[in-house]
Formats: structure tokens, sequence, C-alpha cells
């Protein structure tokens, strides 16, 4: 009897040990960065919801093949398989009466660059790339600079000296 | 049937002969109550039905297109101010109320039959369901939507530069009435293939 629960009186004598070491640093500051102080454990209040930019004016790109974001408000918007919100003003069709961008025509292509009637089904669910934006400040730096801004500092430096 | 046409003879002459028995002071105050209780009765009886409360007593308006309501903007918003079922499904001047009410006994026998009385078979009637509404408002030219939006106060320069753009031409020459682009603004949409626009 005593031989047999020798296993069990071990991992209790263990799981007492653990418990006992408060030391452990369980409550490390939080990384400087998105998460603005505190400690890893620590509850901070939630930042509170910005609104979407809705200035309707295009931003310019980061680089050519960026997906262009969205200027406007898409609260509502239904993207599913009855119908596409987006596609009622963007689309080859409809972009016209509204004076939207037309979508690239490159959704109305298979991956084989086949053309189709209609868009792309790997194209249909806009926000996988296009996103709107909302009216806040980025959370972290970022030192990238654009090709224009590399070729404009290239013709420079070739000019001066 | 002579019978019955002899029944109405008799009822026509109790009807054209002079009272004998009743004073005209009591038959015209009589018929001044009578005619308050029974118009307040109706009337009562009518603005229950106008209400949300008894529009999501059934299952087939609580559980699919209520609980769709309540993701909008027209259910929650940062004011407060928001529109409830017959707002939008029932006109609120008299007489075009009286008329939607006689056309809505037909929700009435489909409640009765069981019509949309699972989801799957809502599914199956909602383009149906959805396109007499669009058509209701592209008649009277979205009156309900009126009721609240009035074209007149709207000021082009609190709205976003497409919104303006597309209220002062298209909305403000009646080419293009609320309904033509605000379809499912407070529900989600049955598959809209084949409708204009889309």
């Amino acid at each position: 009897m005593p031989i047999r629960s020798l296993p069990l009186l071990m991992f209790a004598v263990i799981g007492l040990v653990v418990a006992a070491e408060v030391d452990y640093p369980l409550d490390a500051p939080g990384p400087d960065g998105r998460r603005p102080g505190g400690t890893l454990t620590q509850s901070m209040p939630a930042p509170p919801l910005a609104n979407d930019e809705n200035k309707d004016l295009k931003r310019e790109r980061n680089y050519p093949d960026q997906p262009p974001t969205i200027p406007h408000t898409i609260r509502g918007y239904q993207v599913d398989i009855n119908g596409n919100k987006c596609l009622s003003c963007h689309s080859r069709a409809n972009s016209a009466r509204s004076q939207a961008t037309m979508i690239s025509i490159t959704h109305y292509m298979d991956r084989d660059g086949q053309a189709l009637a209609a868009v792309s089904p790997r194209r249909y669910f806009c926000t996988q790339c296009h996103v709107a934006q909302k009216e806040v400040q980025p959370l972290v730096g970022n030192s990238f600079e654009t090709i224009d801004k590399l070729l404009q500092d290239d013709a420079n430096a070739a000019q001066k000296p | 049937m002579q019978a019955l046409f002899r029944l109405f003879k008799e009822y026509w002459g109790i009807l054209w002969r002079p009272s004998v028995y009743y004073s005209l002071g009591f038959l015209t105050l009589g018929g001044f109550v009578a005619g308050i209780i029974f118009w307040g009765g109706f009337n009562t009886a009518l603005e229950v039905t106008n209400t949300e409360k008894f529009c999501t007593s059934c299952h087939e308006m609580r559980d699919n297109v209520f609980v769709e309501l309540k993701d909008t903007i027209h259910y929650s918003n940062r004011s407060g101010v928001r529109a409830s079922c017959p707002d939008c499904h029932v006109p609120h001047e008299w007489t075009h109320k009286i008329a939607r009410k006689m056309q809505a006994s037909k929700e009435v026998w489909g409640k009765l039959f069981g019509t949309i009385d699972t989801r799957e078979k809502f599914l199956a009637h909602r383009r149906e369901l959805a396109e007499h509404e669009w058509a209701r408002l592209k008649a009277n030219d979205s009156r309900e939507c009126r009721n609240c939006h009035n074209f007149e106060f709207m000021d082009f320069t609190r709205q976003s530069k497409r919104a303006a753009a597309m209220h002062s031409t298209s909305l403000a020459s009646g080419q293009a009435t609320c309904i033509d682009c605000h379809k499912g603004i407070a529900h989600k949409l049955p598959d809209m293939r084949g409708v204009p626009g889309w």
C-alpha cells in the first residue's frame, strides 16, 4: 500500500513545491508598441473605436501592385453568396452610372488569365485585399520609402556633384 | 334564397320606418356613443397591430428579419433615434395605411398556413418578399423613407462626397428614389441575381 501510493505522494509534493514558488516572473512588463505600458497580465482599458475615414479621396499606393485602400466607410455592406454591395457601384457595368472606380480587369480573369463574363470567384470578396481605413495615427513607426522616392533621390544625387 | 330575400326586406323596412319606441335624442346620443366605442375600438386594435411588439410576437419576424435589423443603423446608432417595423413597412397616412392593412391580410393567411414558418421556407421566399417591398417603395417614391429622411432638409455639405453627388443629381431630379440604391439597408439581401444595378 505505501509503495503503491508513492508516485501519487510525489506528485502531490511536486505540485506543492510548484505552487509555493511565487518569485517566478509571471508579471513581466508589456512590450512597448501597440499596447501602451502595463504588464502582461494587466488588463488595460481598450482604446475608443475610431471612425472610418470617409473622405472619398483616393490614397496613394505604396507600391504598384498594392490593392488600393477603400477611401469610404463600408458599414453594413453585404458581400456574400446573395450579392456584393461593392460591385453595385464598382463593377464594369455599374461604374459609369456611379462614377466609382471600375475594378481592375484582372478581377474578371481566372488564374490562367482566361477572361470571364463576371467577376472571378477568387476576387469576389473585396475586403480580403481592399480595406477601409480608420482615422488613427500609425501605432508603430515605419521607415518604408517608395520606389519613386528612391528614384528621385538617385536622380538628385546624380545631378549634384 | 326566397327566405333570405324576405328577411332582408323585413330589415330594410325596419331601417326605413321611423322609430316608434325610442326618442330621437336617445337614438342620436346612442349612435354617437356607439360610434365612439366602435371607431375607437377599431382604431385601437389597428394601432396594436402597428407596433414592433406585435410584429415580433411571431417567430417568423422575430427570428428572421428582426434579428437582422438589430445590426443596422436603423436599430442601433449614436443618437438613439430608431425605426421600428411599422415606421418603414406601414404608411403613416390613414388612407394609405388602411390600403396597406388590407393587403396585409395576405400575411395573416401566410401565418395560418405556415408559408414561412421555417428558416428554409423563409429563405426560399426571401426574394419574393423583398421584391414586394421594393415594388411598393418604388411605386410610392419611397414614401416611408421620406417620413424621416426629408430631401428638402438634406445638407449636402454634411454628406460624403459621393453621397452628395448622387443625392444632388439622381434623387433631386426624381430619376431615382431611395430604394433604387438603398436596398438591403435594414435587412439582409436575397439572391440578387438579375436585379438591375446589381
